[in-house]
């Protein structure tokens, strides 16, 4: 019973925050200078009807909170209204960013977690040596490397010197031209997937890495780990039967605590690579001041992480039977 | 069950005398963490060269030698950006501004940070409920690229930029402090302080204050190296303050002028290299204190070496004491 109460709260929890995040979202960018009508004068090309039909959809001409209400409508409708600078619908935009955003996001994500948890428990296992020395700074290192920096720094090698990757964008622009097959768009895809998800993997794995190591390390200090040396079990066997699974337990929740720092990575990573996922669209968006564009895309990232929150909040969860509050 | 019992070592005798001498302290930090102490020396050495940033600079950073890179040489050891300014006069002025930055917003940071927790952690109750359910709110928000939001929305300028890395960046220190100041709450010449009729206000100041200071300096420090980071971010995408140069927009500038694709690494390579050695210094500094203040990670029943090894634990060897008081001898708590 305690224990669905406790799922219960961190659904209701992440609706809440969801809640306030939109309403935030919706204050936000109405205090800023200039009404929101004056703002409407910003969408090129659109016809007065166009911005009578926009100023009515949000009910521009009436009060604060009355605004509000129609924000909120409009965006149970799935509307947020149009780009200033392309003129399209933001949620199309979006959508669009989307699908590029999140292949690239997840295999980043992945590769940092495996290299994370794969040094971390090298660290771990070698305490006191050269391997952990190695290990905590390289992890140190790419921790406090910029990312942007770091984005910067791959395309200096790997495209300006060594040529092995194209310079930026989804691969070739024109090859739907040359009509090619199935295979050679999935390898072009890859291709300029891989540089930004290689540097958000290594902007990440070096927290991972520290977070892993601490975390055996605080568990291989618990008396269990004392009664399986004493039963003479061998290390790899404390280490991976013992150690291992109880020290994922804060892992997990503080990899969730990391998806803030996903996001913020994903924004630069993609403005390095002109990758044009939401990362891309969000900096594009700041640069030109498409304000609904950027409280969509601010909307969109900030709901992500919410969801992910709540599913690692779900793993841990299932991974840990003692949650009760 | 283990435990931690203090004996009496030659160590303990030195550490009582280094606190009349400080220099000596000092000595006995390098000593003990040279990751720290070189964290200390490097942070310093910026310190020195940035802030008399006029003395030091060799030229003006807005003059223009050249229009477009040029690659280092000897009256420019590290060559020109492509608007032909000298890259060591821009690294030493561009460090100054992100450490001002740093140090602005971590202020900030704290202040609203140690309030919070102290509060929280203080009263309790009612109040604690509040305060956690909006740190735990902050704590899901990201807290970066609402940080771009708003400064997308509200504009450029230094002032601003610390007022919201500042203003954001204090989540973290709310729990560390409030935790902290829950289980200080409950020691008993605190309870006894209470008992005697003393104030909210002195038991604060006298004694929860000082038990938690070491913390606030562990996430002053740390918030800075964050703050250093955010910075970068936020002027990479064209949000810093115009008129000023830091490292985060002398990055943007490389990069807005093609300096990766163009091969010009003498205007990126230093500019990132600087931010990460700050973020790096700041970094172990913050470490170093925070695991002398947490042995728990220092301890391991399957290494004997890092069970015997635990300079820290032994009192006071030269640290802010976690545990004052402390008599060689006295138990302070079980391990594990």
């Amino acid at each position: 019973m305690k224990r669905t109460d406790w799922l219960i709260r961190r659904l209701l929890r992440a609706l809440i925050t969801t809640f306030v995040i939109i309403t935030f979202n919706f204050f936000l960018f109405r205090i800023m200078p200039g009404d929101a009508t004056a703002n409407l004068s910003r969408i090129p090309h659109a016809t007065p009807e166009l911005k009578a039909e926009i100023a009515r959809q949000f009910g521009l001409d009436k009060s604060k909170w009355e605004q509000y209400l129609a924000y909120l409508g409009q965006l149970a409708h799935g509307n947020l209204g149009l780009s200033f600078t392309s003129q399209q619908p933001v949620v199309s935009v979006l959508w669009d960013a989307m699908v590029h955003s999140f292949p690239m996001v997840a295999l980043g994500t992945v590769l940092s977690v495996v290299f994370g948890i794969a040094s971390g428990l090298w660290a771990a296992w070698r305490r006191g040596g050269w391997q952990e020395k190695t290990s905590t700074a390289s992890a140190m290192f790419f921790y406090s490397l910029p990312t942007q920096f770091l984005g910067l720094m791959l395309i200096l090698v790997f495209v300006t010197w060594l040529g092995w990757f194209p310079a930026g964008g989804t691969g070739n622009e024109f090859n739907f031209l040359e009509n090619p097959s199935g295979a050679t768009k999935m390898a072009d895809t890859l291709r300029s997937m891989f540089l930004p998800a290689l540097t958000l993997a290594l902007i990440l794995y070096g927290q991972y890495t520290l977070i892993v190591r601490s975390g055996l390390l605080e568990t291989l200090g618990e008396d269990y780990v004392l009664t399986a040396k004493a039963k003479g079990l061998s290390d790899r066997r404390i280490m991976m039967k013992h150690a291992f699974r109880n020290g994922m337990l804060p892992v997990v929740t503080l990899i969730a605590l990391s998806f803030g720092f996903i996001a913020a990575g994903t924004i630069l990573v993609e403005a390095v690579f002109s990758y044009p996922g939401i990362g891309l669209l969000t900096a594009n968006a700041i640069k030109s001041r498409d304000y609904p564009v950027l409280q969509g895309a601010f909307l969109m990232i900030t709901v992500s992480v919410i969801v992910f929150n709540l599913l690692a909040d779900l793993y841990y969860f299932k991974l840990d039977p003692r949650i009760t509050t | 069950m283990s435990q931690i019992v203090l004996a009496p070592t030659p160590e303990d005798a030195a550490a009582e005398k280094s606190r009349r001498a400080p220099l000596s302290w000092v000595w006995r930090q390098l000593k003990s963490n040279p990751g720290a102490a070189t964290g200390g020396i490097v942070f310093l050495v910026f310190l020195l060269v940035s802030l008399p940033a006029r003395l030091v600079a060799p030229y003006d950073p807005h003059a223009t030698f050249a229009t477009g890179y040029r690659p280092p040489s000897p009256a420019h050891w590290l060559g020109l950006d492509d608007g032909g300014h000298d890259m060591v006069s821009l690294l030493i002025y561009g460090t100054r501004t992100s450490i001002f930055v740093g140090f602005g917003a971590s202020i900030i940071a704290i202040v609203i940070g140690v309030g919070l927790g102290l509060a929280a952690g203080y009263w309790g109750r009612a109040t604690d409920a509040g305060i956690s359910s909006i740190t735990d709110f902050f704590l899901v928000i990201p807290e970066v690229p609402l940080m771009m939001v708003i400064a997308a929305v509200w504009g450029q300028g230094l002032g601003k930029m610390i007022l919201i890395i500042g203003g954001l960046l204090w989540t973290w220190t709310v729990r560390v402090i409030r935790s902290q100041v829950m289980s200080v709450k409950e020691r008993v010449y605190v309870r006894r302080a209470k008992a005697l009729g003393a104030t909210d206000w002195r038991i604060v100041t006298r004694h929860v204050l000082p038990q938690v200071a070491p913390l606030i300096i562990v996430n002053f420090v740390l918030t800075v190296a964050v703050a250093v980071f955010d910075e970068s971010a936020l002027s990479f995408l064209g949000l810093g303050d115009p008129r000023a140069i830091s490292l985060g927009r002398i990055l943007e500038n490389a990069d807005q002028g093609g300096a990766a694709t163009l091969g010009a690494w003498w205007a990126l390579v230093p500019a990132g290299a600087v931010i990460a050695i700050l973020i790096l210094s700041l970094t172990l500094m913050g470490q170093a204190v925070e695991d002398a203040l947490n042995p728990r990670l220092k301890v391991s029943h399957l290494s004997r070496k890092h069970f015997l090894l635990l300079p820290n634990v032994r009192t006071g060897a030269g640290r802010p004491d976690p545990t004052p008081g402390a008599r060689q001898g006295e138990i302070l708590g079980d391990v594990a």
